[in-house]
């Protein structure tokens, strides 16, 4: 098939960007969405022009690596589904097809459509963990988790940290991506002891990392690849809540 | 080049106590005045970073990702196994370690493979504490899968994404560092040479892949754990960026690379559906347990799957291994599916496939049971080829998926450079010429979490004082690496640094692939020098070195992969015998098995590089088989 691309084009965090238009021939329905951008590179690196840069590794949506606005909709048309799980056989011939990065004021552009994730980390750090010294933990079988709860868990565990969610959402909100760790954690008892100042300490470092607050659109639950469900929103909320009740400061919880 | 294996006396089950009893500690007050790097933070260098900068060593820890989480080991789907005997079906520490010696045709390291089942307890306890979400039976307690190559159920997993949730807890783990301060984190950073002075590996330099600066990083050890080299196939199961070059770049500085045509085909990939493809999908292995591989008996049947009687199908697997079935090893699982397409059995449109067919387990569990298991790997594949498996058999084939060859390492994890340590796939150690199904999770997390946190202090609490001054072998690295930068940008040719990729790819898939004869590997070893000097020729890198350069990133890891596949095809040649998943076809026994040469070739082929034309030196480590004795794997 054939398809016109408007590609956003920007060299760095200073340049404003723009849209650039390229042809894309002979695309066969069976190749991926990367495997398309790729033959594009090609021809472009063949024209004497640079490539588009994008993120991408394991082309297997796992990695979280690669993510993009694909006509408006992160990861593009498919639900489930990341940029690089996505085949042509989802577009026609004649498309036009819109390439954006992720817009998020969280989330500044490096170049072309790579964007900087680095938040994500931050808000891992500041508390998206059991504190466990390596080497002393007892036998696994000592911890038995109710297998409805570590199904649950699962479910939320399996963020693969994209920014899908940011993307999605109008207040570029990083709840669900922090409400999914928070959840995962919080729904094992080995994440009990810590539950409710890694919920405050997280909360906190989302805030400050410049992300907007969740007004409930839902958008983020529907721009998941991973399917990730708004319940876990609402479980993050009952545990800030009942944490901020409580009488220890978040500072003087994490000392 | 000196090879100490350095394996401790005594029992074999005695050896890792007694080691860690003999070797040096570094008391705590002492150990914030060494610095480590970690380059790679997959599970073993997440891992190894986290635990040491948790013992209280000044650890700085690299990524050319964004994240450490996106590291490639967040792919692993089947499972970690574990002799932890959960299921009483008969596990053991010596039963886990058996099988792998034996999986591993009798080419690895017994006592490594001992310490490595030992510590397969540890490592569950572990993921378990981190709030790893394994999967659980009704009663609260850890649920086991069975997997190629092993008679007992010992495999841990969540889903089918157990690598992920291994990964995201050693990646857990690690943010928990650098919060504390531990760890030093760099993003984003390319390791692209590593710097020995004094014959001490002293520190690395890196590529800053935002700005392109070149720069300098000073340590007092430091630990490899950069991943395989599949991708010198090109088309292979790895992420795209996977690469050669931390180790290539390693070896050329003094460390042995030991049994670098060890490549494992993992017989559970999707097809490739054409030319323009960039990469191959695994689909876990895990899918053997309940899936029957076959294909139809009448060679070129064009009929669907759901027309084909079972009377006119070859279970070929469960007819040749009656006792093992469709769980043969992979390099075995491997070898069969090519013979049958070889042979004009291949399905689907291409006819480059075999079935693997969940009818029978449906049948017999009920669909909800069977997407209980394997969902989300129905669901990829779905996505992938657009067929549902719950209605039509899934198309199979192999491809490259792992590399048990790497940077030779003695028992404490360290290359032929001392101070320059190797772990988790990166190194050579414990699979021999096959790694079993299961067994890469636990050895990087063996390696990152409890072995080299522990064996890095005896080498650093027998650091001379004074290290002497290593400034101006960074300087001459430095200047080595920008050059050889400015050499890639320069070259303008016509060609994109793919194509060359592409053509390196077939070449080494055709002649040292999964079947491999004298006469290709001559052939490949008088091809690829000229396809490595037309790349210095005629390459063409877009933009400049002082930005974000995708191009250019992978023109230099390109680069090391045309030198690195001359040394495999070395290697490949001269072992004379077929042994696990290095097949050479002149060696076969009369069942059409892999017939090894024990009286020659039970070592380890450990390569030094000479530089300039001078072909590599082979070294020798030669292995001694007390407690597996050396025998004819038979899964019949």
């Amino acid at each position: 098939m054939r398809l016109t691309l408007h590609v956003w084009r920007q060299s760095d965090a200073r340049d404003p960007g723009r849209f650039e238009t390229y042809e894309a021939n002979d695309i066969s329905e069976s190749m991926s969405f990367l495997d398309m951008l790729d033959l594009v590179n090609e021809r472009l690196t063949e024209d004497g022009k640079e490539p588009i840069a994008f993120d991408h590794d394991c082309r297997e949506g796992i990695c979280g690596s690669c993510g993009m606005m694909i006509n408006g909709v992160p990861h593009g048309p498919k639900t489930m589904t990341t940029a690089c799980q996505l085949h042509m056989r989802s577009f026609s011939d004649g498309d036009e097809i819109w390439i954006e990065p992720w817009r998020a004021q969280a989330f500044p552009v490096i170049r072309d459509l790579v964007v900087s994730r680095d938040p994500f980390d931050r808000i891992i750090e500041s508390g998206g963990y059991v504190s466990v010294r390596t080497g002393s933990a007892p036998d696994a079988h000592t911890i038995p988790v109710e297998k409805q709860a570590a199904d649950e868990a699962m479910d939320a565990a399996v963020c693969i940290g994209c920014g899908a969610c940011v993307a999605a959402c109008p207040n570029a909100s990083a709840m669900l991506f922090t409400a999914a760790k928070v959840a995962h954690l919080a729904l094992m008892p080995q994440g009990a002891p810590e539950r409710y100042d890694r919920v405050l300490s997280m909360v906190e470092t989302h805030d400050e990392e410049g992300f907007g607050n969740c007004t409930n659109h839902g958008a983020c639950e529907v721009a998941c690849p991973k399917g990730i469900s708004v319940d876990y929103i609402a479980q993050l909320n009952r545990d800030l809540f009942r944490a901020t009740l409580s009488s220890r400061p978040a500072n003087e919880a994490k000392e | 080049m000196e090879l100490n294996a350095r394996i401790p006396a005594g029992p074999i089950e005695q050896k890792w106590d007694r080691h860690r009893f003999e070797m040096k500690l570094v008391n705590p007050a002492n150990k914030r005045k060494f610095d480590v790097i970690v380059v790679g933070t997959g599970l073993a260098g997440a891992a190894a970073a986290a635990t040491m900068g948790e013992l209280g060593y000044r650890v700085r820890a690299f990524t050319f990702h964004d994240s450490p989480r996106r590291a490639h080991s967040i792919a692993a789907q089947g499972g970690i196994n574990a002799a932890k005997n959960y299921q009483g079906d008969g596990d053991s520490v010596f039963r886990l370690f058996h099988d792998t010696v034996k999986g591993g045709d009798f080419r690895s390291r017994e006592a490594n493979v001992y310490r490595l089942a030992q510590l397969s307890l540890n490592i569950i306890d572990q993921a378990v504490a981190q709030g790893v979400p394994f999967a659980r039976e009704y009663g609260g307690l850890l649920a086991n899968r069975s997997f190629g190559g092993a008679q007992v159920s010992r495999t841990f997993y969540a889903r089918g994404q157990t690598g992920q949730q291994l990964l995201l807890g050693a990646y857990q783990a690690l943010q928990r560092q650098i919060h504390a301060g531990a760890v030093e984190m760099h993003t984003r950073q390319e390791m692209l040479d590593v710097v020995v002075a004094d014959g001490r590996a002293r520190g690395i330099v890196t590529r800053d892949l935002l700005t392109g600066k070149v720069e300098s990083h000073s340590a007092d050890a430091v630990v490899l754990a950069t991943g395989g080299y599949s991708n010198v196939f090109f088309l292979s199961t790895n992420a795209k960026l996977c690469n050669v070059t931390a180790t290539w770049r390693a070896h050329k500085r003094g460390a042995g690379f030991a049994n670098p045509c060890f490549t494992q085909i993992h017989p559970t990939c999707i097809p490739q559906s054409g030319e323009y493809q960039s990469k191959l999908t695994l689909m876990s292995e895990s899918l053997r347990n309940d899936g029957r591989i076959w294909v139809p008996k009448a060679k070129g049947d064009k009929r669907p799957a759901h027309q084909i009687p079972d009377d006119e199908r070859d279970y070929y697997l469960e007819r040749l291994y009656p006792s093992f079935g469709n769980l043969t090893p992979r390099d075995i699982a491997s070898r069969r599916a090519k013979e049958m397409v070889d042979a004009g059995h291949g399905i689907g449109p291409m006819e480059n496939g075999v079935y693997l067919d969940f009818r029978d387990a449906i049948r017999r569990m009920g669909k909800e049971a069977v997407s209980e298991r394997y969902g989300n790997l129905f669901a990829m594949y779905e996505k992938i080829t657009g067929d549902d498996p719950y209605e039509v058999p899934m198309r199979i084939y192999p491809a490259p998926h792992y590399t048990m060859g790497g940077l030779w390492v003695d028992y404490n994890l360290m290359s032929t450079v001392p101070g320059l340590f190797v772990i988790g796939e990166a190194n050579f150690s414990d699979h021999g010429a096959n790694r079993l199904g299961a067994s890469a999770l636990m050895q990087g997390l063996a390696d990152g979490y409890f072995v080299i946190p522990l064996t890095i202090g005896d080498y650093l609490s027998q650091l001379p004082d004074g290290n002497g001054d290593a400034a101006a072998a960074f300087k001459d690295v430095e200047k080595e690496v920008r050059d050889r930068t400015d050499r890639l940008l320069s070259a303008r040719g016509s060609r994109t640094v793919d194509s060359f990729h592409m053509e390196l790819g077939r070449l080494m898939w055709d002649l040292c692939g999964m079947e491999r004869t004298e006469e290709g590997l001559k052939d490949a070893l008088e091809r690829i020098p000229k396809l490595r000097e037309e790349f210095w020729r005629e390459v063409r890198v877009p933009g400049s070195g002082e930005s974000f350069n995708q191009s250019l990133e992978k023109a230099g890891r390109v680069a090391d992969f045309l030198e690195f596949a001359e040394l495999m095809c070395h290697d490949a040649l001269q072992r004379d015998e077929s042994c696990g998943a290095h097949y050479r076809r002149e060696h076969t026994t009369e069942e059409g098995e892999a017939k090894r040469n024990d009286e020659e070739f039970t070592h380890v082929s450990v390569w030094e590089h000479r530089g300039g034309d001078e072909a590599p030196r082979e070294h020798r480590e030669e292995l001694d088989f007390e407690h597996v004795p050396l025998s004819q794997r038979s899964y019949k």
